[in-house]
């Protein structure tokens, strides 16, 4: 396993770079798939279970899909190993909540994910740093076709893939979008997008933090709708449609913003350097919300010298996994505080 | 922002409710959030969204009663969400309750009921459009590709592009 080396840095859809980066922060592309002849996992025998694991896993790792990757046993793999994984947006809480046989299959790169018996039994997805849904969907398209000379999946003419939820039913796709939108947010028009969202039928979350309020104006944004309305459909819908306006929109919230309040902006931003660069104990609450105002500090050209990369590690790597692997050691929230703070305050001062 | 009910602890939960197109917002701390039932998740809005459309869906008197499972009344046994898959043994009333088909049977057992909540949930759509298995059956393949192009067909003609319109049409003829 090769957790403890990741760990120590950002992933590569997160790197800060990439198509739109600076408001675009990853695009990801995910299918639903099941497997004919067997019930779906919660009415799956536990030894049927491990069948579906085995089968599916044998598929994947024999599929010449990616040059490096590893499996991961979800089902007996140490807590912090597995919470380090949800941290990177490698799996999710609700595969380490689960029961019975289950793991994930991991691409070196960290790009390609596949979990086995997570809702579905089979979820794979591709992960891309900047706007880049096309290609995403290019390699998961292709590695669904691998896939699928191996194993059999439960389709129906009428419906589709068929999966556990209905909500999932058609095409299986959940294509998502991270933005950072820290404009929108301070000149108060985030409101209207999120509306807007919803009203077309997308969903949008938080993508740092818990619960639906994002933290740090980091927004989820994806597709509600998996039926009826092909892939490629939306895939074009998000990049030349939804998503184009929205960084219009944030772009003339950044300007606006530097044109009519430059001073309140660039105390935000001065300030949440200043707490970083001095505080002893920093919440990852705190982390995220102050986090976010340097990293639209950088991208507005108010503050210079601070790589970007920098701080999108440290979004990283301040999370409660990561500060643990890292330290090699079991810590408490206060703990983890002063660590997070320590980590922060030695970046950004090297900088 | 504070909390609505308590005034103390900061509101992380946002409620908006639409009522006859009066839109109103709630703030709450979690204590409070909890206290009114209002359960809090850390993801997966659109589970929440079907359960609650599972329960509104209650035109049915036992989708309203929390407790209807066990004690089917004469009533029920007989109603189609009472019957029981015979693959996978779920009924249409235990999937109501934890959102999760049991196998890919239900989709045909639970046809009738199951449709209604995918038209609400897929907005509107009851058919697939998109991806087909290479190992589909190929009639299952070429009715996927007439359906994928009656819906091109129809972009075509709403933006007004008879010339592709006319193309389209004709691959559905051959096809069919």
């Amino acid at each position: 396993m090769k957790l403890n080396d990741l760990c120590k840095h950002t992933t590569e859809w997160f790197d800060g770079s990439g198509p739109d980066s600076d408001i675009v922060i990853s695009s990801r592309i995910r299918l639903a798939r099941n497997l004919a002849g067997y019930e779906f996992l919660s009415r799956l025998a536990p030894d049927r279970q491990a069948e579906v694991l085995e089968k599916l896993k044998d598929a994947i790792m024999s599929s010449d899909i990616e040059n490096d990757i590893f499996f991961v046993d979800v089902d007996t793999s140490p807590d912090l190993e597995r919470q380090a994984l949800v941290e990177r947006h490698l799996i999710s809480h609700r595969h380490i909540r689960g029961a019975g046989p289950r793991g994930a299959v991991i691409s070196a790169a960290e790009s390609f994910t596949a979990m086995i018996n997570e809702e579905d039994h089979l979820r794979i997805q591709i992960f891309k740093n900047g706007l880049q849904l096309k290609e995403c969907w290019e390699e998961i398209n292709a590695i669904d076709d691998a896939i699928e000379q191996k194993v059999e999946y439960a389709f129906s003419p009428n419906l589709g893939y068929l999966t556990a939820c209905p909500t999932n039913v058609g095409t299986g796709i959940r294509i998502s979008v991270m933005l950072h939108l820290p404009g929108l947010k301070m000149t108060g028009e985030i409101e209207k997008f999120l509306n807007a969202a919803r009203d077309t039928d997308l969903a949008v979350r938080g993508l740092f933090g818990e619960g639906t309020e994002a933290i740090g104006d980091f927004f989820q944004l994806s597709n509600q709708v998996s039926l009826g309305v092909s892939e490629e459909e939306l895939v074009h819908k998000f990049t030349d449609n939804i998503v184009p306006k929205i960084i219009e929109y944030e772009k003339e919230a950044r300007e606006e913003l530097l044109s009519t309040r430059k001073a309140v902006l660039e105390d935000k931003i001065q300030r949440a350097l200043g707490l970083l660069k001095n505080a002893r104990l920093v919440s990852s609450q705190e982390a995220l919300f102050l986090l976010s105002h340097v990293r639209m500090g950088i991208n507005l050209g108010c503050l210079e010298g601070i790589p970007i990369t920098e701080v999108n590690k440290l979004f990283m790597l301040t999370q409660p996994a990561h500060l643990q692997i890292n330290k090699g050691q079991q810590l408490d929230p206060d703990q983890r505080d002063i660590v997070r703070a320590q980590i922060i305050r030695e970046t950004l001062l090297q900088n | 922002m504070q909390c609505q009910h308590c005034k103390q602890q900061a509101a992380t939960i946002h409620l908006t409710e639409i009522t006859n197109g009066q839109r109103q917002e709630t703030h709450l701390c979690e204590d409070c959030a909890e206290q009114r039932g209002l359960a809090i998740k850390n993801q997966v809005p659109i589970n929440e969204l079907l359960s609650t459309l599972l329960a509104s869906q209650g035109a049915s008197p036992h989708a309203a009663s929390q407790e209807g499972e066990g004690k089917p009344t004469q009533e029920e046994s007989t109603s189609p969400t009472a019957l029981a898959c015979p693959a996978c043994g779920i009924t249409f009333d235990q999937f109501r309750k934890e959102t999760l088909l049991g196998c890919p049977s239900d989709y045909e057992v639970f046809k009738a009921p199951l449709l209604k909540i995918i038209e609400k949930t897929q907005a509107g759509n009851i058919s697939h459009c998109g991806k087909v298995p290479a190992r589909a059956p190929s009639e299952n393949k070429r009715y996927v590709k007439i359906l994928n192009l009656r819906k091109e067909l129809q972009t075509a003609i709403s933006n007004e592009n008879y010339e592709r319109a006319a193309e389209i049409r004709d691959r559905i003829e051959h096809l069919q």
